[in-house]
């Protein structure tokens, strides 16, 4: 069952247990920043991913793209999504976006999940699955709004980016951070990493990349997985990122609204049903009811008879 | 059992349920308890302790789906052979205009009933219909076989139509429950598979008053070559 094993504890899925808050004006947030305009397409970040979390994902088949593996799965937690865009005031572009986690402060995975400490929120700000506690529901998967966990065929458990919460719990910087080459993947603070990107998006504008900027979308309160993007006004050029994603609101509803209106329905009917039976009591059936029928039978019986 | 009508010389009793249907009743509405269970585990974190009834989380996500499909087969077999009785008839309007002397206990000023009213016909169409929201909203949010065979938003949907629908059926339930405890007399036809004469010549005369009238038919031949 659910447990608080730090201090460090922001939200828990499923709890009505309440994280504890002594020291959470004082952690600070952190952030990656990915700068889609660095990345040279080289595919370290998934290689030291799978290597520092020892993930083994088959070998898959050329699908005649650049984009290997074809997508996420259970056991490839980041993937470089390769677009080629052709415009005609740009001429050929390609455009490379490590996909993964976000991270977000408002996670939609952890507002569906049903089992007790399946996802936990760290105060530093990192979604991450506690698989031990995972049923395997798959709910994770439908609160997402960036598709991104994947469920395990043969064990059943959903898995994702884990921002390399343990790596960052020692101090240390995630794994595909580590391995990027041209320094196009960053970690810090999260504020630092907002201070990087404003550099970048300025710099990137004086090279004409007019509509360069940082994507940290509001409407999920914002990444802990951050992109610099040199077209910030079309992210869907990037393999449909999305534009504006949120917690969908049938999600919410049905985390919300609508076991409201359940439980409403179920208490309505219970309460009447007490209420009805202290206010009028149990429907009897008198005595004489019993001795209309029979004569009754008997009529039928004679009347058959003759 | 018992599927004559008999008396003992002052009580008068009415075969309503077979044996079969009364075994397809209880295993339908175990079933119901056990879904019910397992569902509100999953749906409120405050009760998800109810899944260690089922062996765990893991458990009580796997074995619900399974529970369902065999609580669609055991309902539709029960209720395929009720449709007929269920059909909506003008004096169920009647009646329902007549709900408070219902309520009230009175018996008077009500139409004589076929073997359902209007409240019986009520929950079995309403878990009819249901049931099968609940059918194909579940397939759809079964990961495990079907999380691939519709897209995201789709499953949302069929996630916040499940969890809706069920509890809508569980307080149906509750009615159905409350009626037989309500209505004294009502739960030994499900019990015992009779209610007396009595109890049909209140409830549901015009229904007391074919079986009667079926049984003298049957009995008309050779009235006195019946074995008593």
């Amino acid at each position: 069952m659910a447990e608080l094993p730090s201090l460090d504890i922001r939200r828990l899925s499923a709890s009505t247990a309440v994280p504890p808050r002594i020291r959470a004006e004082a952690t600070t947030e952190v952030a990656k920043l990915i700068d889609v305009s660095k990345c040279i397409g080289c595919k370290a970040c998934q290689v030291a991913c799978s290597e520092w979390n020892d993930l083994h994902a088959p070998i898959g088949e050329n699908v005649g793209s650049i984009q290997n593996p074809p997508d996420l799965a259970a056991d490839t937690w980041t993937l470089m999504r390769f677009s080629e865009v052709e415009s005609a005031e740009r001429g050929l572009e390609w455009l490379i976006r490590k996909d993964g986690c976000m991270h977000c402060d408002d996670p939609g995975c952890l507002k569906a999940c049903p089992a007790p400490g399946a996802i936990v929120q760290y105060a530093n700000g990192i979604v991450d699955f506690n698989e031990a506690n995972c049923i395997g529901c798959g709910y994770c998967l439908k609160g997402c709004p960036f598709n991104i966990p994947r469920y395990g065929r043969e064990d059943r458990k959903a898995y994702k980016c884990t921002l390399c919460s343990d790596r960052v719990a020692v101090g240390l910087e995630p794994a595909c951070v580590k391995a990027c080459p041209t320094g196009a993947i960053m970690f810090g603070s999260k504020e630092d990493m907002i201070h990087q990107a404003s550099d970048r998006v300025e710099d990137l504008k004086s090279r004409g990349f007019d509509k360069a900027g940082l994507y940290d979308p509001a409407g999920v309160g914002g990444t802990h997985v951050m992109y610099v993007l040199h077209h910030a006004d079309q992210p869907e050029l990037y393999q449909n990122l999305p534009a504006d994603p949120r917690i969908s609101p049938v999600v919410q509803w049905w985390k919300g609204g609508g076991k409201i209106m359940g439980l409403a329905a179920m208490g309505f009917v219970a309460l009447g049903g007490f209420v009805h039976y202290l206010t009028s009591g149990p429907n009897e059936v008198p005595e004489e009811a019993e001795e209309e029928a029979l004569a009754m039978r008997r009529k039928t019986q004679e009347r058959s008879a003759r | 059992m018992d599927n004559q009508v008999r008396d003992d010389g002052k009580i008068v009793t009415i075969p309503r349920y077979s044996g079969f249907q009364r075994v397809n009743h209880w295993i339908t509405a175990i079933l119901f308890i056990l879904l019910a269970l397992s569902g509100l585990s999953l749906a409120f974190p405050s009760l998800f302790f109810l899944s260690a009834l089922f062996g765990g989380g893991a458990a009580a996500r796997a074995i619900h789906p399974w529970l369902g499909l065999a609580l669609v087969v055991s309902f539709f077999w029960l209720a395929a052979g009720l449709v007929s009785r269920n059909i909506i008839h003008g004096d169920d309007i009647t009646w329902l205009r007549n709900i408070r002397r219902v309520l009230a206990n009175e018996h008077e000023g009500l139409p004589e009933l076929g073997k359902y009213n209007l409240g019986q016909k009520g929950v079995y169409w309403s878990q009819a219909l249901l049931i099968l929201i609940l059918l194909g909203s579940g397939l759809a949010i079964w990961q495990e076989y079907f999380g691939g065979a519709t897209s995201i938003p789709m499953q949302r949907f069929a996630a916040s139509i499940h969890s809706l629908a069920a509890m809508i059926a569980i307080a149906i339930i509750f009615i159905h429950v409350y009626a037989a405890f309500w209505t004294k007399g009502t739960l030994r036809a499900m019990t015992r598979g009779t209610v007396t004469g009595g109890w049909a010549y209140v409830h549901h005369r015009k229904w007391l008053k074919e079986m009667l009238g079926r049984d003298s038919a049957a009995a008309a031949p050779a009235p006195r070559a019946r074995r008593e």
